[in-house]
């Protein structure tokens, strides 16, 4: 075997390890539209907040609150919805299956620090806490994109660097939590999805 | 030691090469996952598989899924350190030259 048969083994190797272990076709535009979903979603609650509810960004009360818990519920579901739409094309486009084993390894993996985080947010609210979690839910969200990382493109991880380190930030001054929030699922999306979309799906 | 003998046989052939890459990175394969991923006949992957399990480089395991026969396959202790040992030796190889 000639020296050029080794590098193709060695590639054939890695493409295969890949392949096998990583679900590679999330969308990059779906990254975009959920930044914009959160952009959206924040200035109906910065709105809100502004009008009815004192001008300030952390005490909550009554309708105000709940509605502001509607818009999140909101921005989650359209984001989850736009995400698997567009990943669903784009695996038909590479011939990739959606529902085989290395989607649901990334699936489960990015769920289970994003469903305990949800549900640790939630008792956080419940008792009256709402400065936190703003901070916490980045944190969460941060954590799940790391785990996540290691079934897809692993460049996700970053992602969930920046969100983690802007978690602590708002955790650590729940004033800034809400711009926090802004940058993380919003601005941070678009120009990650951007970037992804770039250099993943252009070619 | 030379490195030459470091290159395995068993692994000069790009089937049984790409079985055991899969098997590296996940805990079990079983037979359609390795046959897409492949690209390989059911008999020549099934003659390869019985290749690796012959001198236990991995791991056979029938079962049935419902009534549906399922055999899935796992790398073995042995079989992932002479993979690792090929790798390298290919590594050599390649930066000697």
């Amino acid at each position: 075997m000639s020296n050029e048969d080794y590098l193709k083994d060695i590639s054939e190797i890695k493409n295969l390890m890949n392949k096998s272990s990583r679900f590679i076709s999330l969308s990059g535009l779906s990254g975009v539209l959920a930044g914009i979903y959160a952009l959206i979603g924040a200035a109906i609650a910065y709105w809100l907040v502004i009008n009815y509810s004192g001008g300030t960004l952390y005490i909550f009360h009554g309708w105000v609150f709940w509605t502001c818990m509607a818009v999140l519920l909101m921005v989650a579901l359209l984001s989850a919805v736009t995400g698997i739409m567009l990943t669903t094309r784009k695996a038909k486009k590479n011939n990739e299956k959606i529902w085989d084993n290395s989607s649901k390894r990334l699936l489960f993996n990015f769920l289970i620090p994003l469903v305990v985080g949800g549900i640790y947010c939630m008792i956080i609210l419940n008792q009256g806490r709402y400065g936190q979690t703003g901070g916490l839910m980045l944190i969460f969200y941060g954590l799940a994109l790391v785990s996540a990382s290691k079934y897809s493109i692993g460049d996700i991880k970053y992602l969930g660097y920046i969100q983690i380190i802007l978690g602590l930030i708002a955790s650590y001054s729940p004033g800034y939590g809400f711009w926090l929030w802004v940058i993380g699922f919003g601005i941070m999306h678009i120009v990650y999805g951007a970037w992804m979309h770039f250099k993943y799906d252009v070619k | 030691m030379s490195i030459i003998t470091n290159i395995n046989k068993l692994f000069d052939h790009r089937i049984r090469l790409g079985i055991m890459s899969i098997l590296m990175v996940n805990e079990y394969a079983d037979f359609n996952m390795l046959k897409e991923l492949l690209g390989a006949t059911d008999g020549n992957l099934a003659s390869h598989t019985k290749a690796l399990e012959k001198s236990e480089y991995i791991l056979v395991e029938k079962q049935f899924i419902g009534r549906k026969p399922n055999t899935r396959y796992s790398a073995t202790k042995l079989g992932k350190a002479e993979f690792k040992k090929h790798i390298e030796a290919l590594e050599k190889l390649i930066n000697k030259t």
